[in-house]
């Protein structure tokens, strides 16, 4: 997951900017607001092993997680310090055994909880318990319309099977789902029959998410880099059926901002509005920050509060606002619309997270990096990394001798 | 699935949907309606309509009320309503109650 945060994306629907709607009267001069929503990745452990995984290449491991009591009393401490929404996430948070206590206690607390899964671990009687326990939303990411090109995504076999199942249930259950169909290369071509996925498992919303590259994508992205011309046809795909089911079907689309010409707004702002709490406890300004050498991240358990860390963590302080800035960004009038991208990609690309976002067309470094992608998306090296503990796994002959033609989006 | 893509009127029976909620947060001292990934603030005319969508009322008994209340004509309310309303369902953020099969 992760690609999906509402901050975290550049969607053709515009601005959605959850501080700009609740605290509007702020001063400019703020850097920051009063937190909206938190990402709790409580675990990495996942049975999938999608190659784009949003969790960092030095992955937690599950002796390293907060205990039931730990996060409950972060469940707490975000509510206090005025948090409205929790995404429970991972990892695939439904490994863990007391993510319906996790649950209830987010509902006890008031925080409206979203459960970001992979769906495979869940049975009707778990996903039921969550329903009972207060759980206001159910996102499932697909990997594919169908068990061929899903499977091999997500590097488990009966998995689309075992995910179209539960969202099922979960409309069963009465419970409000979203469709998260992570997209590249070689599933593009499915779009067409992804949307109509979504409309037959009644879903409520679908998140059409290009894969963004870091981390694990980064390491895999001659393999999933779209060419332009499967992106205008996305484009073209999404913007139809987004007229054709207005009221049926809500669909949220992040297009890959390699090809964009500015900048993603990446999590509405480096230590604005959303953070993330790892599973070993380190509050992070985005899922990928621990990337950033050189920054040093508070943990939920050390003396400070959660609070405290927001408002004067040095991790957190670092990139907030426009003050950090290097040109072109300093003098640019979309400063304080995109706040100069993506820290995380601005460090990978460029080896310095204060850099503009080379994704920017008015980065330096755009065109260099662009020309590339350019080149790995015409390219023919298919084969995956997978993501796993042991720092990744490549896809065997075997496994790719099994794909149909059509995988790589002819 | 039809009942979500809802064309508000006079017999509507409207309701928030299960993935939103109202709630009034106390830092910041406004009302929310939550979503997934999204975030709206009702102003105060919004809420307190919202607060009569339960399902079981009627937008005209809606109407009814707040005229009624506010002592203004019923007309004027009702477009402002209905307007109101309609933009929300729009949104995503408001549904209608099923059919009772009773």
């Amino acid at each position: 997951m992760t690609d999906t945060l509402a901050g975290n994306k550049t969607t053709s629907q515009g601005p959605r900017d959850g501080l700009a709607v609740l605290e509007g009267a702020r001063s400019a001069a703020e850097t920051y607001g009063i937190p909206l929503a938190v990402l709790l990745e409580v675990t990495h452990r996942c049975p999938l092993q999608c190659p784009y995984c949003s969790n960092p290449v030095e992955l937690d491991r599950g002796s390293t997680e907060l205990t039931t009591e730990e996060w409950k009393k972060v469940l707490s401490e975000l509510a206090e310090l005025g948090v409205l929404q929790v995404h429970f996430s991972g990892g695939e948070p439904t490994a863990r055994k007391d993510i319906v206590e996790l649950v209830q206690h987010a509902s006890d607390v008031g925080l409206y909880s979203n459960l970001i899964t992979s769906a495979v671990l869940l049975t009707k009687d778990k996903l039921s318990a969550l329903a009972d326990a207060g759980l206001s939303h159910v996102q499932i990411s697909f990997q594919g319309n169908e068990p061929n090109v899903a499977d091999r995504v997500a590097g488990l076999k009966d998995a689309h099977k075992k995910k179209l199942e539960v969202a099922k249930w979960t409309r069963e259950l009465d419970m409000p789902l979203t469709v998260n169909a992570v997209m590249h290369r070689q599933n593009l071509h499915q779009l067409p029959d992804i949307i109509q996925m979504a409309v037959d498992l009644d879903a409520d919303r679908l998140e059409v998410a290009n894969v963004q590259y870091y981390g694990w994508a980064l390491k895999n992205r001659a393999a999933l880099m779209p060419t332009i011309a499967q992106i205008e046809e996305t484009s073209r795909i999404v913007e139809d059926a987004q007229v054709r089911l207005k009221g049926t079907l809500a669909i949220d689309y992040v297009v890959p901002d390699y090809y964009a010409l500015r900048p993603k707004k990446c999590m509405g702002g480096w230590g604005r509005q959303f953070f993330n709490i790892s599973p070993a406890g380190k509050v992070l300004p985005c899922h990928a920050a621990e990337s950033i050498t050189g920054l040093e991240f508070e943990s939920v358990r050390s003396n400070h509060s959660i609070a405290w860390i927001w408002q004067n963590s040095e991790a957190f302080n670092r990139y907030r606002g426009t003050g950090w800035m290097p040109e072109p960004c300093k003098s640019c009038e979309f400063r304080e619309v995109d706040y100069g991208g993506c820290r995380c990609q601005a460090f990978a690309l460029t080896g310095d997270a204060g850099n503009t976002d080379p994704a920017c067309a008015l980065s330096p470094r755009h065109e260099e990096i662009f020309k590339q992608a350019e080149q790995e998306s015409a390219g023919t090296q298919n084969r995956f990394l997978y993501r796993n503990f042991a720092g990744g796994t490549l896809e065997t002959d075997e496994h790719q001798a099994r794909r149909p033609d059509d995988a790589n989006g002819a | 699935m039809a009942s979500r893509n809802i064309s508000v009127s006079e017999t509507s029976r409207p309701k928030l949907p299960r993935h939103a909620k109202l709630k009034f947060d106390e830092t910041r001292q406004v009302w929310v309606i939550l979503a997934p990934e999204r975030v709206l603030a009702p102003d105060e005319i919004a809420v307190e309509v919202l607060h009569l969508c339960d399902g079981v009322r009627s937008v005209a008994q809606m109407v009814d009320q707040l005229a009624e209340k506010y002592a203004a004509p019923r007309e004027a309310i009702l477009t402002d309503v209905v307007a109101m309303l309609q933009d929300l369902a729009d949104k995503g953020f408001l549904t209608e109650a099923r059919e009772s099969t009773a």
